[in-house]
């Protein structure tokens, strides 16, 4: 009952005037850049990292995960509005969302979309509050063996989850590792891989790979289908969003088994995607209206945005209780976490309580604000959204350029954000995923020192990954991820053989 | 999305910038694995030396590019990777961002973003000069006082920031 005090504290801590003025410019901010096309949750929170530099921590932690909320729920207004899903997991949400504007129900599509992210972010956030604690305390525990093992579970589960070739996976994975490993090593105090080059002895800096992967990348690619917006109208009022919320009651069977499905993926990494996609196509199969999904029905965008949103959120739980990011845009808050001085993982909830309880805090508040703030400035959104490209693309190139250089007040950086973003747009149109590797040059230096340290212990035997029943567990489940997709079709074989047979 | 638009036209094939990927992440492993190797991949006095973990990060790196070029090959070569026209405009941004970057530290961050909205509100957008003024100075304005005044972030100056004495 400790956690209950804890989090009243929490609240007290947000509620303050200075941490809710930072929360709504976060939640603004990040619907702006979840609206516009070529800026994303991910490194729209790494452009603005450096400015809360100054900041206390906690606020500073407020703002960017608020940018995250609205980023978020930025992305069903591309959706349903303009069938551009912002982020891959709201592209189911463009099924059923934008067939509905379009027969002029953009208001209650709108409004479905939002309370459902609002419901599934909140389940989620219930979720963290009982759960992270008990997480971290048993986390406590944990020798550089076991988190080895939470990493390599974290990594596996890219591998066997994400719909891109395994072996394009780990390659992309791979790299990550590598980028992350240029520079100075930590335990020896030796350089490596730097070839002589004085700008490379920092190594590579996490933000400038998001800035130029998922910034410059996503506009190249923009550029090239040459988006011509054909967007449908908004009406928004008091009554289109009762009137939707009463409809919405009865549906509640949905939104739980939707939730559920949403936090399960969550935890398990690489989740809000996959979590969409399945929650639809439960829906339709369950659902008596299914054969209509496709053609504007609100179950198929209510089910699809609850999903996404309890996957985003309780992607937070790994990050908070394991150090573990379960998404690029929290593996760049962990990274955050990181430069503030404050090592993410179970010890953050016995050393720096204040902060963990009024980020969660955060959570309840942020989303309830971001709520508000959406459902009521849909019509000025829907409005940026029909500036032309060729005023965003520059202005946005311009911004990923000064968030490139406040990283280090560094030129070379810049550069570096541009040769990124080539890459970014190759490895895009080529199948290679862009999220492992972000998440391993944010880990990166974490999983080989506890690596390290593990072998050290054990003076080099690879055993002391199985010494262990709780390590040994932790990479067996590692092991049953990445062979998922393998594992899964012997399974189907060996249960439908004799039904053909 | 824009299906109507799309005359059929030409352009490189998947196959073929898979295959450029490929190797060139194969090259990538290769010079992890040389680095690796020149830094020490052994047991040294203080347990593995620097090299020992990203020497097994690039030997993964070559097995897995290998894997995918073996599969990029089995891809048909008709597929396109983009059209040509598709590919001028993604050079349209290339082109002139990198041209931006190289002028930052000549001309100082604001007077580049200055030239370059200003440019590809032109080029590409056929502006009047009366709106590309109004974006192309507000935006570099609205940073100058944002950064530089309210974070106290000093961003890279040139000769025009020197004659204004800021």
């Amino acid at each position: 009952m400790e956690e209950i005090g804890n989090l009243f504290a929490g609240f007290a801590t947000v509620l303050q005037p200075y941490n809710i003025m930072v929360m709504v410019i976060g939640i603004t901010l990040g619907v702006v850049i979840g609206v516009l096309p070529g800026l994303g949750g991910a490194n729209g929170v790494a452009i603005l990292l450096p400015l809360t530099f100054s900041m206390p921590p906690t606020s500073a932690i407020i703002m960017l995960t608020c940018i995250y909320w609205g980023a978020l729920f930025g992305g069903a207004i591309t959706s349903i509005l303009f069938n551009i899903p912002g982020e891959p997991w709201s592209v189911a949400t463009t099924f059923d969302g934008h067939p509905m504007a379009r027969k002029g129900q953009a208001g209650e599509a709108l409004t479905a979309a939002f309370t459902s992210s609002f419901v599934g972010a909140l389940f989620a956030v219930i979720m963290i509050t009982l759960l992270a604690p008990l997480v971290a305390k048993f986390a406590l525990r944990f020798g550089p063996a076991e988190k080895f093992a939470v990493y390599f579970l974290a990594f596996c589960s890219f591998v066997g989850l994400s719909k891109e070739p395994p072996t394009k996976t780990i390659a992309a994975m791979m790299i990550g590792f590598a980028l992350a490993a240029v520079g100075l090593d930590q335990v020896t105090g030796q350089l490596r891989l730097t070839f002589g080059f004085t700008e490379l002895l920092t190594g590579f800096d996490f933000l400038i790979a998001v800035i130029g992967l998922f910034g410059i990348g996503e506009i190249l690619l923009t550029m090239e289908e040459g988006l011509s917006f054909r967007g449908a109208a908004a009406k928004m009022n008091a009554k289109v969003v009762f009137q939707t919320w009463r409809e919405m009651l009865q549906y509640w069977g949905l939104m739980l088994r939707s939730c559920i499905i949403g936090c399960w993926m969550g935890i398990t990494p690489a989740g809000a995607t996959p979590a969409s996609f399945m929650s639809y196509g439960i829906a339709k199969r369950m659902s008596k209206r299914g054969d209509n999904f496709g053609k504007g029905e609100m179950e198929g965008v209510i089910a699809p945005e609850t999903a996404a949103h309890a996957a985003g959120t309780s992607a937070l739980l790994p990050m908070l209780a394991l150090g573990v990011p379960g998404s690029p845009t929290a593996a760049v808050l962990l990274g955050g976490l990181l430069i503030w001085g404050l090592q993410p993982g179970p010890m953050l909830f016995v050393e720096q309580k204040e902060f963990v309880w009024g980020l969660i805090a955060s959570m309840y508040i942020g989303n309830l604000v971001g709520l508000i703030i959406v459902l009521t400035c849909v019509p000025l959104l829907a409005a940026m959204l029909r500036v032309p490209f060729s005023i965003i693309a520059p202005v946005i190139l311009v911004i990923c350029a000064i968030g490139a250089y406040t990283v280090h007040n560094s030129i070379f950086d810049v550069v570096l954000m541009l040769v990124f973003g080539v890459i970014g747009y190759l490895l895009k149109k080529t199948n290679y995923p862009l999220a492992p590797l972000v998440l391993a040059i944010v880990l990166g230096d974490k999983a080989e020192e506890a690596f390290r340290q593990a072998l050290l212990a054990s003076q080099g035997s690879v055993g002391v990954f199985w010494s262990n029943g709780l390590v040994s567990s932790i990479m067996a489940l590692g092991l049953i991820a990445a062979f998922w997709p393998i594992i899964q079709a012997g399974y189907n074989r060996l249960f439908s053989r004799p039904a053909t047979a | 999305m824009s299906h109507e638009a799309s005359e059929q036209g030409s352009g490189p094939a998947q196959r073929s910038v898979e295959v450029g990927v490929g190797l060139g992440i194969l090259v990538f492993g290769a010079i992890v694995v040389w680095g690796s190797v020149s830094a020490g991949i052994g047991w040294g006095a203080e347990g593995p030396k620097a090299g020992f973990f990203p020497f097994y990060v690039g030997v993964v790196i070559v097995a897995a590019s290998l894997f995918n070029l073996a599969s990029a090959l089995k891809i048909a070569p008709s597929v396109l990777f983009a059209e040509w026209s598709q590919l001028r405009q993604v050079l349209s941004v290339i082109i002139p961002t990198t041209v931006y970057v190289a002028a930052i530290p000549w001309l100082g961050l604001y007077v580049a973003s200055f030239l370059l909205i200003a440019g590809f509100m032109r080029w590409l957008g056929k502006y009047g000069w009366g709106i590309i003024a109004a974006v192309s100075i507000g935006v570099p304005l609205l940073a100058y006082f944002a950064f530089e005044k309210w974070f106290l972030v000093p961003l890279p100056k040139g000769p025009l920031e020197d004659l204004l004495g800021l």
